[in-house]
């Protein structure tokens, strides 16, 4: 990337990622992923499936994160995907993601859109029965699940039973990072 | 200190002391004592005043079904009023105040009540309180509301917090009485996820309070062993102190967890109590059931309580209600329950059995009971002194969440009860009591086969569960309800609801069951009718010479029992009421000092005061003033930013715009107007075009979201053929308007582009790049008027470069304008915006009209041709300013004609947008004035008669600054 004088913030505002925690839980801010929505144009699942392949991914069904490298994805709606990538490789995203997709699928840098908090800790399914609807208890690494948390929208990328990302609107951050912090206080 | 009414026995650990007080006076019970059975053990029998009639009552129950025990719970802050004593977990340094007396428990002046009970009776206040209607709120009401028995708020914030939660399970059973637990253990040991819910702090139900057996050992030794075997189960989840208040749809059901209810103060971030909605495949209601009263003359002395409570308290909590107790029943308890008291060392007076023809006809004692009149099978009355008596009149089921989706309980005279009917919640399985078998072994074996059948339909192979050995004696009960007599006898006790009472709302022609509930208040406030709504449908088909099912039933609501507010509202109150969502210069802005304001879920800058300011109007003035002599800087990220792209995103967007977008040229921008179905205008807002099939609208920051689904309708059901895609980028980029004569001159100190005017001209947009290379868009428009561009950068780059631009325009005098400024400056210009957009406007309203074009067809085409919106004439924008400068205006205020009387009849529109203009010196407005545009000079009054304001007012052009245009074209 070209060199610029202007220094990034994480969502919570702070010039380094914020990890705390609370007892068995651990709640961190994770600013290292670039995120694309990569959407079919009509008719051209099949190319964007092919095209996803070719660096590596398998697009994965809906409530499911197919995890690659150097990209993973999670599905969003109908034929249409968030694909993580490498912030320190991939910061321009759709850039780096434009010559393999082509005019297949449009392309939107999401990376800024959201905030990630990675949660790690055992026996989460008991911090986030006190956070939303989610059967966490049945959900296996590789889930992803569209739920609300305190009148958000999230995704909960289940990363392993002992790890979720919670991703989040980037302006409601310090919002949901409450919300979490108060039920790992709660629950443990 | 002395415990008085201490017996042997009971499930309380003695060698835990805990101090506490009632109405001051310090007393000692032990841990696993309710209040009730520590009040009890200590002699005090005499606990609150009823509702109406101020008479003094004692516990009839050892449940939540208590309708007299209620007591002011705690101080201070967490001063709880009616609170059931019943369920109270005794804990060290309890305090509890008894309520709705005044001074004092034992002396209580408005027992003057129940003298003039004669004027108290049923419908006493509907017809008593009818006139002069003015009366009611002022005098009537709060003198009653004050002399009515309700226990006071302490009027302090909740100090403690509440959470909300959610579970899953195969099977749900509520209540953990020997159905429960028979269920729960054959389901758990299945595998399948199980929640046992009971409202409890001790799991068991009636096997702590009995001396029957189960499988050869205690019930409370049996319950004990199960609950320990299901605490080993992963896939069990025992929750004592867990109400399970109400069956919802879809197998949902709500319940209270009382996490720390039981402690002084709970833990530093635990919360007091978590409301859960559990989401189970099935649910089994092994809730029990519900022994009740049998009505004769003043049946409501303390002392006087439910045999089933008594046992309760003798057995579970080694309490006795007296040392020389009575029993009068209608079934076969009595013998039980004296026996059960017999071997506690208690006297037994006598047992007076209903179906020997022996009847209780009156009681005695001022503020507890002293002695009971018996008459007997040939009429002989006798007195039997006694400090206690207990009453079975047989037992309800406790059907209440079967009733929930309008199920409605079937008679059985086996029992003479109600027992659960078809219809109710899909997949809710009564069992024991609360289905009317009243045996331990029945409970045992309905819930086990409960289980085996949920656990077969959820495709479980139910485990094996042999069947403990119970008592299963036959239950035979005789109905009793109550005896005739001249006093007073009290069916609802909680609403002091007498058989006369009954009998009046009967004579006047009260005879609905639903009627007498509302005439008599039977069945009303916390207990539900748990204690005496049969008995009160018992008394009336009674009078009316009916059976009882075909005088009907009341059909129960949730909550079971009461739930608190703070559990209803959860972590939302206050400032966590809802979610907040903060500009990428939030950081920025709080250490200038900014003043924000919501929009919506934002907080947003609304002005930036400096040293020396000290009205809000002083710093407005100054930003307005500063950007248009040099240059200002808005942060503008909560306006909606929808990214759109596809083959036809051009087609697609001529079809939501009124305005033709698919010719705009690459590196352009439009501003556009959006129109509902109906032809109102639902949103405007600028659309760049950054690639050929690559544009991103603008939406206001209130319709980012109805836009953005509006959008996503339009792609997915209206038009599925075109090739378009959709996705929300408002919160990827920081974007921050840069307006002002100065404004390029700034933005070339940080953009590395060439933007001078040829290159970057008016409405032009571009992907750049800042400070050296980081990825940027630029936009030039305008909604100030001034030479304007919006600037944005990835979200985690806002911070920075609200820092650098202020920075780069530190030599031009650069200032922060927030949201006022913003909206002086496109009054100013005669822009419109949300107090215009009012959903109820057109684009002709708006003086836009040019802009909705005929040549192709777009949403709400059709419907804006309608005659009366495009009838000549009607409302049109126009600018406002008042004749004598030095009048402020009044936003909101209604044009009249001189002359005219300020009525709707002579309404000729309305201000729709008020503010002072620093250059003009004075207000200026926007309005809506009936055939506008042809009233140009015409003078009117603008009234306001809320705000009691009428000001002389000159109708002018919108624009009021720079009406041609030329400096955002600079």
């Amino acid at each position: 990337m070209p060199e610029h004088s202007l220094k990034a913030v994480t969502p919570l505002g702070h010039a380094a990622p914020h990890a705390e925690t609370f007892g068995p839980i651990t709640i961190a801010e994770v600013t290292d992923v670039a995120l694309a929505s990569v959407a079919a144009r009509q008719g051209r699942a099949a190319d964007v499936a092919a095209a996803a392949k070719r660096i590596g991914l398998d697009l994965p069904p809906p409530g499911r994160h197919a995890a690659g490298t150097p990209c993973s994805a999670f599905w969003m709606g109908p034929e249409m995907w968030m694909v993580e990538a490498p912030f320190s490789t991939h910061e321009d995203v759709v850039a780096a993601l434009k010559p393999a997709f082509g005019d297949a699928a449009s392309l939107t840098e999401q990376t800024d859109a959201w905030a990630r908090l990675r949660v790690t800790g055992a026996d989460l399914p008991r911090l986030f029965e006190r956070l939303c609807n989610a059967d966490l208890a049945r959900a296996e690494a590789g889930h992803a699940i569209r739920t609300t948390i305190e009148h958000l929208g999230a995704f909960l990328l289940v990363r392993s039973a002992a790890e979720i990302d919670v991703l989040a609107a980037r302006s409601s951050a310090g919002s949901m990072h409450h919300a979490l912090v108060a039920a790992a206080k709660s629950a443990f | 200190m002395t415990q008085p009414n201490r017996v042997s026995g009971g499930l309380i650990d003695r060698a835990r002391t805990l101090s506490f007080t009632f109405d001051g006076k310090p007393y000692q019970g032990h841990a696993g004592d309710t209040l009730a059975s520590a009040l009890l053990a200590n002699g005090v029998r005499l606990m609150g005043r009823s509702f109406k009639y101020h008479r003094p009552r004692g516990p009839i129950s050892a449940g939540s079904d208590e309708p007299n025990a209620l007591v002011e719970l705690r101080t201070g802050a967490r001063q709880e009023p009616n609170t059931r004593a019943t369920v109270v977990e005794l804990f060290d340094g309890l305090s509890a105040q008894s309520q709705n007396r005044w001074p004092s428990l034992a002396f209580d002046a408005l027992a003057i009540n129940d003298r003039l009970s004669p004027f108290f009776a049923a419908g006493f206040y509907y017809k008593t309180f009818m006139w002069p209607a003015a009366f009611w709120e002022k005098l009537y009401e709060p003198m009653i509301r004050r002399a009515a028995g309700l226990g006071s708020l302490s009027r302090l914030p909740d100090p403690d917090v509440y959470d909300k939660g959610f579970l899953h399970c195969d099977i749900l059973v509520i209540g953990a009485g020997p159905s429960g637990l028979a269920a729960a253990l054959s389901a758990g040991r299945s595998g399948a996820r199980v929640i046992l819910a009971d409202e409890d702090f001790r799991i068991g139900g009636r096997l702590n309070a009995e001396t029957h057996g189960v499988g050869g050992m205690a019930g409370a030794d049996w319950a004990a062993q199960a609950v320990a075997e299901l605490a080993g189960l992963a896939n069990v989840r025992v929750m004592a102190r867990t109400t399970v208040l109400g069956a919802f749809d879809h197998g949902i059901y709500g319940a209270v967890e009382r996490v720390s209810d039981h402690v002084p103060v709970p833990a530093e971030g635990k919360p007091r109590q978590i409301l859960w909605r559990i989401y189970a495949r099935r649910t089994i209601l092994a809730a029990g059931a519900t022994e009740r009263m049998i009505a004769f003359e003043n049946n409501d002395r303390p002392g006087i309580m439910l045999a089933g409570a008594m046992r309760a308290y003798a057995n579970r909590w080694g309490a006795a209600a007296g040392r020389r107790v009575a029993v009068f029943t209608n079934n076969d308890e009595g013998l039980r329950t004296a026996a059960d008291l017999r071997a506690k060392g208690l006297e037994i007076a006598a047992v007076i059995d209903s179906r020997k023809g022996e009847e209780v006809t009156g009681s005695a004692g001022r503020l507890g009971l002293r002695a009971v009149t018996v008459r007997d099978g040939s009429g002989r009355t006798r007195t039997v002194e006694c400090d206690a008596l207990g009453v079975s009149g047989g037992w309800n089921p406790n059907l209440h969440l079967t009733s929930h989706h309008r199920g409605k309980p079937v008679w059985d005279e086996a029992i003479a009860a109600f027992v659960p009917g078809p219809g109710g919640p899909a997949g809710l399985l009564p069992v024991g009591a609360a289905a009317g078998h009243l045996t331990t072994h029945g409970a045992l074996r309905t819930g086990a086969e409960a289980a085996a059948a949920a656990l077969a339909d959820l495709g479980h192979r139910p485990a094996a569960f042999d069947l403990p050995e119970a008592e299963d004696a036959p239950v035979r009960v005789t109905p009793k309800w109550h005896v005739p007599g001249k006093g007073r006898a009290w069916v609802d006790p909680q609403n002091d609801v007498t058989v006369k009472d009954v009998k009046l709302a009967h004579q006047e022609g009260f005879r609905s069951v639903e009627h007498l509930k509302r005439y008599t208040t039977l069945g009303m406030a916390t207990d539900q009718g748990k204690s005496g709504n049969v008995l009160g449908l018992a008394v009336m088909a009674e009078m009316t010479g009916r059976s009882i099912p075909e005088t009907g039933t009341t059909i129960y609501r949730p909550p079971y029992t009461p739930v608190a507010m703070g559990a209803l509202a959860g972590r939302s109150r206050e400032k966590e009421f809802k979610p907040t969502r903060l500009t990428p210069s939030h950081k920025w802005a709080a250490e200038q000092g900014a003043v924000f304001v919501e929009v919506g879920m934002w907080l947003r800058a609304q002005w930036f005061p400096k040293p020396g300011e000290t009205h809000w109007r002083q710093s407005v003035d100054r930003e307005v003033l500063a950007t248009r002599a040099s240059v200002g800087i808005c942060d503008v990220t909560t306006l909606g930013k929808i990214d759109i792209q596809g083959r036809d995103a051009g087609a697609f967007l001529d079809r939501v715009y009124a305005n033709t977008f698919s010719s705009l040229p690459v590196g352009k921008v439009r501003y556009g107007l959006m129109l509902r179905e109906d032809g109102i205008v639902m949103d405007d807002g600028t659309t760049a075009r950054l690639a050929e099939d690559e544009w991103v609208m603008t939406t206001t920051t209130a319709n980012a979201v109805p836009v953005f689904r509006h959008l996503e309708f339009c792609r997915q059901c209206l038009w599925p053929d075109l090739d378009v895609q959709l996705i929300s980028t408002t919160e990827a980029w920081a974007q921050y308007s840069v307006a002002g004569p100065n404004a390029r001159r700034l933005l070339e100190k940080v953009v590395d582009q060439d933007i001078s005017d040829a290159a970057f001209p008016y409405m032009a947009c571009a992907n750049i790049t800042v400070c050296g290379g980081l990825r940027a868009r630029l936009f030039r428009i305008s909604f100030s008027g001034e030479l304007a561009y919006e600037i944005a950068v990835p979200t985690r780059y806002g911070d920075a470069m609200i820092r650098a631009l202020m920075a780069a325009g530190e030599e031009f005098g650069a200032v922060a304008y927030g949201t006022e400024a913003l909206g002086v400056m496109r009054v100013e210009k005669g822009h419109v915006a949300g107090n215009e957009l009012n959903g109820q406007s057109t684009a002709l309203n708006m003086g836009l009209g040019k802009m909705v074009s005929r040549k192709k067809d777009a949403i709400g085409m059709v419907l804006a041709q309608r005659e009366g919106m495009v009838a000549e004439g009607g409302l049109r924008l126009v600018g406002v300013k008042p004749v004598d400068p030095s009048q402020p205006l009044t936003a909101g205020s209604h044009f009249i004609a001189a002359g005219k009387p300020a009525t709707a009849a002579h309404d000729d529109g309305w201000l729709t947008s008020v503010v002072h203009s620093p250059h003009l010196g004075h207000s200026i407005a926007l309005g809506y004035l009936r055939n506008g545009t042809a009233r140009l000079g015409e003078r009117l009054r603008a009234v306001n008669l809320l705000k009691k304001t009428e000001v002389e007012v000159e109708i002018v052009s919108p624009h009021f600054f720079d009406p041609e245009g030329e400096r955002l074209r600079a």
